[in-house]
């Protein structure tokens, strides 16, 4: 299987190249549920052994993890343990409408508190819009990464996957 | 002696004079996302002759460099500035002399109190006038040897007289804080089991060896368990029944705790193995003592160092391999530079400019002259998010400076590899990463007589071995990236079968031995059977031999 998919090329996903992966609105509606963004198969399966519900199906360490999104609970332990930090929590149940809730992982100084209003960065690093910090997650699991929660308009909620202080 | 300290407060000049590129004070990184330094106490030291401040955990090339000198001695023949490059004290790019010892590799060496560093080679304003003259006026860039040789009875003359300008310099005649005591005579001891390297592939054999009740000595150069694994602070990737998740200075403590826990390893820290001799024999250089140490089985795993890229420049201080960057950085703590462009898209080279943010670094770009990244998708994905631009199909034409590096020139590439004219870009740069891969470390297996054959998809010379990884020499096994250059998570598997066999062969082995191997064995397959291991694959069947 040669490696030369488009994605390769450039360095980041489309919004088309993701698109099988991102949760239908109804759900996110209904409460905090997990996306991934890793779409080549490499050996790894770690999002997949630590969740707790089953919900990322992956037959085999070299498949490309597929989150069920009915059995995710939104416990974020995927977003904390990836080591591509591939994974993302979107959620439109706490947040007012036409705004939904973006979670990221976030390893750079200076960590936002919350609060803040951020940058929020796209799959290229573009500034897309400014966001409000409205949660920040520390736990041992991730060893130091910190999980960021925006509040971004509906229409960026699929483009936002990195914030800067 | 001046006593005012080279650590800022210095007129502009002066600095660049040092070699400066930087205008910080002080490099060092008091905030990282990721690291907490422990520097240890302040320590004070001299930089041809004139006070230097460092701390004693620090190495004396890391101190220059956090206080922004760059420059540490300058070429033999054409007196080219000379910085670091590995700065794992593999290749010769910071040697220096430390109290009248000549080749120090200050990259490793730590500071003492008082220590007296100075460059190599000839530095003086009359050395430079001289190569000016040989270099601008006379010959150009030519080998003085081949030219002064008329009349045949002169030569010496003329020797005598150039190597005042050029050369070495003078050499030191005598030591200034030599060590105590030395044990003129060797000493020799036998072992059971020989580990060389303790990196993710020889601890892990260590472990396993050393549970099954063999008596392990665990060798490395290092003062350190874990080899390059203390310097990358990204998350693992592979199964998460081992190590996926859990970041490499996270993984490299758990081995240290496991090794010094471990009744049946003797570990033999800042010892280099010097050469393996007949019979298997190790030769053990330590501070102050020679060993030879007899073993019935050997496994090496002295692992691989980076590989360079031949452009214009690129011998420039600034410019240095990505594993020597990390480590300056995510070892010593110290800013490397302030802009930096990275060649080559690995997973390393994607690592480290995802490092580099970490630590307050603008990386400019990524240049990659493969048609796709090589590394993982989520590294680039990772990068990219950050605005960093990958250039795919992209290569290096030069590096820009003459002290050091300010920038470097990138050029598109054709389908015949060339540089396409007219796509040129210019860069600004403080620091050039190369990550153009890496070659196994494999001089003490051909000492040893290991049948080796070039392997492209390895990185270079491999061993020949079979599953147990014992190679064509009865008793010596290797693991990790020199009998292949992969990653950390196989190194660790190759390391458990290389123990294990080892250990089997000398007749310890517990009721489940075979079944743990086995399944270790079916681990290490599931790693590689991806499209990403392909290569792999390829490549060590072609190394594979029977046992």
């Amino acid at each position: 299987m040669p490696r030369d998919y488009p994605f390769l090329k450039r360095g980041y996903a489309t919004i088309e190249e993701v698109q099988k992966h991102l949760p239908p609105i109804e759900r996110i509606k209904k409460g905090p549920v997990a996306t991934n963004e890793c779409i080549e198969e490499i050996p790894c399966d770690s999002c997949a052994m630590i969740c707790p519900t089953k919900a990322v199906e992956m037959p085999t360490i070299n498949d490309v993890p597929k989150v069920i999104f009915d059995k995710c609970i939104g416990c974020t332990l995927c977003l904390q343990v990836c080591p591509g930090l591939a994974f993302f929590m979107l959620d439109k149940s706490k947040s007012p409408e036409g705004k939904t809730w973006v979670t990221v992982p976030h390893e750079l100084l200076p960590v936002p508190k919350k609060g803040d209003i951020v940058k929020a960065l796209d799959r290229t690093g573009k500034h897309v819009t400014d966001a409000k910090v409205v949660m920040v997650i520390k736990s041992p699991k991730a060893y130091g990464t910190y999980l960021i929660t925006v509040e971004v308009d509906d229409e960026y909620a699929n483009y936002v996957r990195a914030v800067l202080a | 002696m001046n006593n005012k300290v080279i650590n800022g407060g210095k007129s502009s000049k002066k600095k660049k004079k040092q070699g400066m590129p930087m205008n910080e004070k002080d490099a060092r990184i008091r905030q990282h996302p990721i690291l907490k330094f422990d520097r240890g106490k302040k320590i004070r030291f001299f930089f041809k002759g004139k006070p230097v401040e460092g701390y004693e955990n620090e190495t004396i090339a890391m101190a220059l460099y956090a206080n922004g000198i760059r420059t540490f001695s300058h070429s033999f023949k054409y007196h080219r500035p000379r910085g670091m490059f590995c700065a794992i004290g593999k290749c010769a790019s910071c040697l220096m002399e430390v109290d009248g010892i000549p080749n120090v590799r200050t990259c490793i060496t730590p500071i003492h109190e008082g220590a007296d560093v100075r460059p190599q080679g000839r530095d003086s304003i009359i050395a430079k006038a001289g190569y000016f003259l040989m270099n601008h006026i006379h010959m150009g860039p030519g080998f003085y040897y081949r030219h002064f040789i008329h009349p045949g009875f002169l030569y010496q003359f003329y020797i005598s007289i150039l190597e005042k300008f050029i050369g070495p310099g003078k050499y030191p005649t005598k030591v200034k804080n030599p060590p105590k005591t030395v044990k003129k005579e060797v000493e020799t001891m036998e072992a059971e089991i020989v580990v060389i390297g303790a990196g993710p592939a020889g601890a892990s054999a260590a472990i396993y060896a050393a549970n099954l009740g063999a008596k392990v000595v665990l060798i490395d150069e290092n003062r350190y368990i874990g080899g390059q694994l203390i310097k990358q602070t990204h998350k693992f990737f592979g199964s998460a029944r081992h190590y996926a998740g859990i970041r490499g200075i996270t993984i490299a403590k758990q081995f240290e705790k496991e090794v010094k826990s471990n009744k049946n390893i003797t570990l033999m820290l800042d010892s280099k193995v010097v050469g393996i001799y007949d019979g298997n024999i190790v030769g053990v250089l330590q501070k102050n003592r020679f060993l030879r140490i007899k073993p019935k089985k050997l496994i090496v795993t002295t692992g691989a160092y980076e590989k360079t890229l031949v452009f214009e420049n690129n011998d420039l201080p600034g410019i240095m391999g990505a594993g020597g960057i990390q480590t300056v950085m995510n070892v010593f703590g110290i800013k490397p530079g302030n802009e930096a462009l990275i060649v080559g898209a690995g997973n390393v080279g994607l690592i480290l400019a995802y490092q580099l943010l970490q630590a307050g670094v603008t990386v400019k770009g990524i240049v990659e002259a493969m048609p796709t990244v090589g590394g993982y998708f989520v590294h680039a994905a990772k990068v990219r998010r950050y605005g960093i631009p990958i250039y795919t199909r992209h290569t290096i034409v030069k590096a820009l400076g003459k002290k050091y590096v300010t920038g470097a020139v990138i050029a598109q590439l054709d389908d015949k590899w060339q540089p396409i004219p007219g796509t040129e870009k210019k860069i600004k740069c403080d620091l050039i990463g190369i990550s153009v891969g890496l070659r196994p470390a494999n001089e003490l297996l051909l000492q040893a007589g290991c049948e080796m054959k070039f392997v492209s998809a390895l990185g270079g010379f491999i061993p020949l071995r079979t599953e147990n990884n014992e190679t064509t020499v009865k008793g010596v096994y290797v693991a990790g990236d020199l009998g292949g250059v992969e990653e950390a998570s196989t190194a660790i598997m190759e390391g458990r079968i290389a123990g294990i066999s080892a250990a089997m062969s000398l007749g310890y082995k517990a009721p489940d031995t075979e079944e743990v191997l086995e399944k270790i064995r079916k681990d290490l397959a599931d790693l590689r059977a991806g499209p990403v291991g392909e290569r792999i694959r390829a490549g060590i069947k072609q190394v594979l031999i029977e046992g």
